[in-house]
């Protein structure tokens, strides 16, 4: 049903976790092994478990004149603008192409709850707000992409996609259709989630956190780690950028399930990577590397284990990164973007952090250690609650 | 600008005064309306889970039912957009109080309820729905971005596609941030091509810079101001139960969409 699409240029991006500030230390880390997790030193209350937390955001106070916009979360955003001098790229791309004809679509799954969470815990006498939280701009799921909107000063489509941890991958088919259609000539996508207790807490009473670091395929992993990240994306047509890498594809599809459990069979999940390989013109067999959901959820990974095992071949290498940044949730797309396309620039498959035994649903693809090879097709996964799939595949810029 | 162009099969819509299209063309005549019962039937949801469905959910899927029900469409074929200004603010204020007071008896049910794209989610499971499903958002222009983005689908997948765009009343502080004083939904099911089922041809343009088109009017105490989705859509209800004239919906914070509604000969 789905047809194949022109392939946009991914001319900047960055990306901002657990892992640090910009692309260059991510592929530290990926490099040597490194992580990013911590003992939760977060949360309002004491909850043991580990999480993926950027240093630094508590001081990338916004510029004054978006001071109605403070919130951890947009200063998560603001710190992972200024890497890579994606600030600089976007505004360049305002300049060539006008500013209403620079979509802006962002994914967030936490958007700035932390700011109301923060407010509820000081309500005055009268049961209100405290002064300096009764800002109606950050009690609503919009408020990243509206604060995004006017630091980058863009006037063009703008929207939030808000579908749980399939948010920031769902990003680049929405950029892509307006793109298509002629209602923009360039897409700034991504997504920004910050911990709060919401998901802390929330995903603690689902059972679903780990008390240790998370083991993405390991046989004895016990769930998730939470992180938070931010990570930026600028989609142009190739002729604009013709030496940048490409998004070739995306597929999006429901499971039809249930609410907080993945189809059985991977039925969804399936369906997505099908979509984003006939959108991309690609075979299976041309996948070199899949960055993989894998959350280290006892049923996430054995679904998506025996999708990877029968879809594809052993030369097809597949890792979660999620053991070094923990599960970013509403972030997890364009930060596992991010991966993908520094897998293909850096030739670096990242190894699968955590995992030292793995689950009897694993393939041959699995790469527990990082290798080093020419990648030229990534694929990354992004599933959400709700039942909610995202497959983007990237590829090289033709020599 | 470039337009667009999508066909209108099917409305939906439901709040606390009318039940549905049909009651708001009377309501609009000036004929006498029966308000609905105070939950949203949303039958199109098993029994089970219309008892466990949250607000938002109900709301969403009576409005998206009615719609799909008019089309003739099948439910599980159509990719479907779900736009909201501010989600389940019931689920909100009780997450955010309960985190205040006793975080770890928050309750798992009300947080995997909690997400954006629990409509969505609710709404593809009821009706066996494998298609692509989105939950969006762009504050007060959550109807114009909502229209905007089902019609894109529609338009480049070249499939009928169901938007759902609803907001439940605020409630606690948070509430009196949204300033959500009631419920509302609508929801259209859109093609890319006129056929025998169209009841409205959309013209859709983008009009950039336009900050004073899109000046709010002078509040009036209509029901409808007191809902982000019914306040920006009521000029094309308006339009869509007359069935034609032009109107200007917000689409972002600049960005107006100009929207002309014309009846299929």
């Amino acid at each position: 049903m789905s047809v194949p699409i022109h392939p946009l240029a991914v001319s900047a991006y960055t990306a901002t976790s657990a892992l640090g500030q910009g692309l260059e230390s991510h592929l530290a880390a990926l490099s040597s092994g490194r992580g990013g997790l911590r003992e939760n030193d977060f949360s309002s209350a004491p909850l043991a478990c580990w999480i993926g937390r950027v240093d630094g955001v508590e001081e990338a106070e916004l510029p004054a004149a978006h001071a109605a916009w403070e919130c951890r979360n947009n200063r998560l955003a603001w710190l992972g603008l200024r890497q890579n001098r994606f600030l600089e790229h976007a505004l360049d791309a305002r300049q060539r192409y006008g500013a209403a004809r620079v979509a802006l679509v962002l994914g967030t799954s936490t958007a700035s709850i932390g700011a109301s969470e923060e407010a509820y815990r000081h309500l005055d006498e009268h049961g209100q707000m405290p002064a300096e939280l009764r800002r109606p701009l950050i009690h609503a799921p919009h408020s990243l992409a509206g604060f995004v909107a006017e630091a980058l000063g863009l006037e063009g489509p703008c929207l939030t996609v808000s579908t749980a941890c399939s948010s920031s991958a769902k990003v680049f088919a929405n950029a892509e259709r307006l793109i298509r259609l002629g209602l923009a000539d360039a897409a700034i996508v991504g997504g920004v989630d910050t911990l709060c207790d919401s998901v802390l807490f929330g995903f603690n009473a689902l059972e679903l956190v780990s008390p240790e670091p998370c083991r993405p395929f390991d046989q004895a992993r016990h769930g998730i780690s939470i992180g938070e990240a931010a990570g930026f994306a600028l989609l142009e047509r190739v002729d604009a950028a013709p030496d940048a890498p490409r998004l070739l594809g995306y597929g999006e599809s429901s499971d039809a399930h249930h609410m907080s459990t993945p189809h059985p069979e991977g039925l969804g999940a399936e369906l997505a990577l099908r979509d984003a390989l006939v959108r991309a013109g690609l075979s299976a067999e041309q996948v070199d590397y899949i960055n993989l959901h894998g959350t280290a959820s006892l049923k996430n990974d054995e679904v998506e284990a025996a999708l990877v095992a029968r879809a594809f071949p052993a030369s097809t290498r597949a890792s979660s990164t999620k053991g070094f940044t923990g599960h970013t949730l509403g972030a997890a797309g364009i930060l596992e973007a991010a991966f993908a396309l520094l897998a293909i620039r850096e030739g670096l498959v990242p190894g699968n952090l955590g995992c030292t035994h793995p689950d009897a649903a694993c393939g041959p693809q699995l790469a527990l250690q990082s290798e080093q090879r020419t990648v030229n097709v990534a694929l990354s996964n992004s599933f959400g609650f709700g039942g909610n799939n995202a497959c983007l595949a990237f590829g090289r810029a033709p020599a | 600008m470039s337009g667009l162009q999508v066909y209108v099969e099917g409305i939906g819509l439901w709040s606390p005064q009318l039940a549905d299209f049909a009651a708001l063309k009377a309501w609009l005549a000036g004929e006498p309306v029966t308000a609905p019962p105070a939950r949203p039937p949303a039958a199109v949801l098993p029994p089970n889970e219309r008892r466990r469905a949250p607000e938002s959910v109900l709301l969403a899927v009576e409005a998206a039912g009615q719609a799909v029900a008019m089309s003739g469409q099948e439910a599980r074929e159509l990719p479907c957009v779900f736009s909201s200004a501010f989600g389940d603010q019931h689920i909100s204020d009780y997450m955010c109080a309960t985190l205040a007071s006793a975080p770890v008896e928050l309750s798992p049910t009300r947080f995997h309820n909690s997400v954006h794209n629990a409509p969505a989610g609710y709404w593809t499971i009821a009706t066996g729905c494998h298609a692509t499903s989105s939950a969006i958002t762009a504050g007060h222009a959550s109807f114009g971005a909502g229209l905007l983005e089902a019609a894109t689908l529609a338009a480049t997948e070249q499939r009928p596609v169901l938007l759902v765009c609803s907001d439940i009343a605020g409630h606690g502080p948070l509430g009196e941030m949204t300033g959500t004083r009631q419920a509302f939904g609508i929801a259209l099911v859109l093609a890319p091509t006129a056929t025998a089922r169209s009841i409205a041809c959309l013209e859709l343009d983008l009009v950039p810079h336009a900050i004073d088109a899109l000046r709010p009017a002078p509040a009036t105490g209509a029901w409808y101001e007191g809902n982000p989705i019914a306040a920006s859509a009521w000029p094309l209800m308006q339009n869509l139960a007359t069935g034609e004239g032009d109107c200007t919906l917000a689409a972002a914070e600049t960005l107006a969409l100009r929207v002309a509604v014309e009846t299929p000969a």
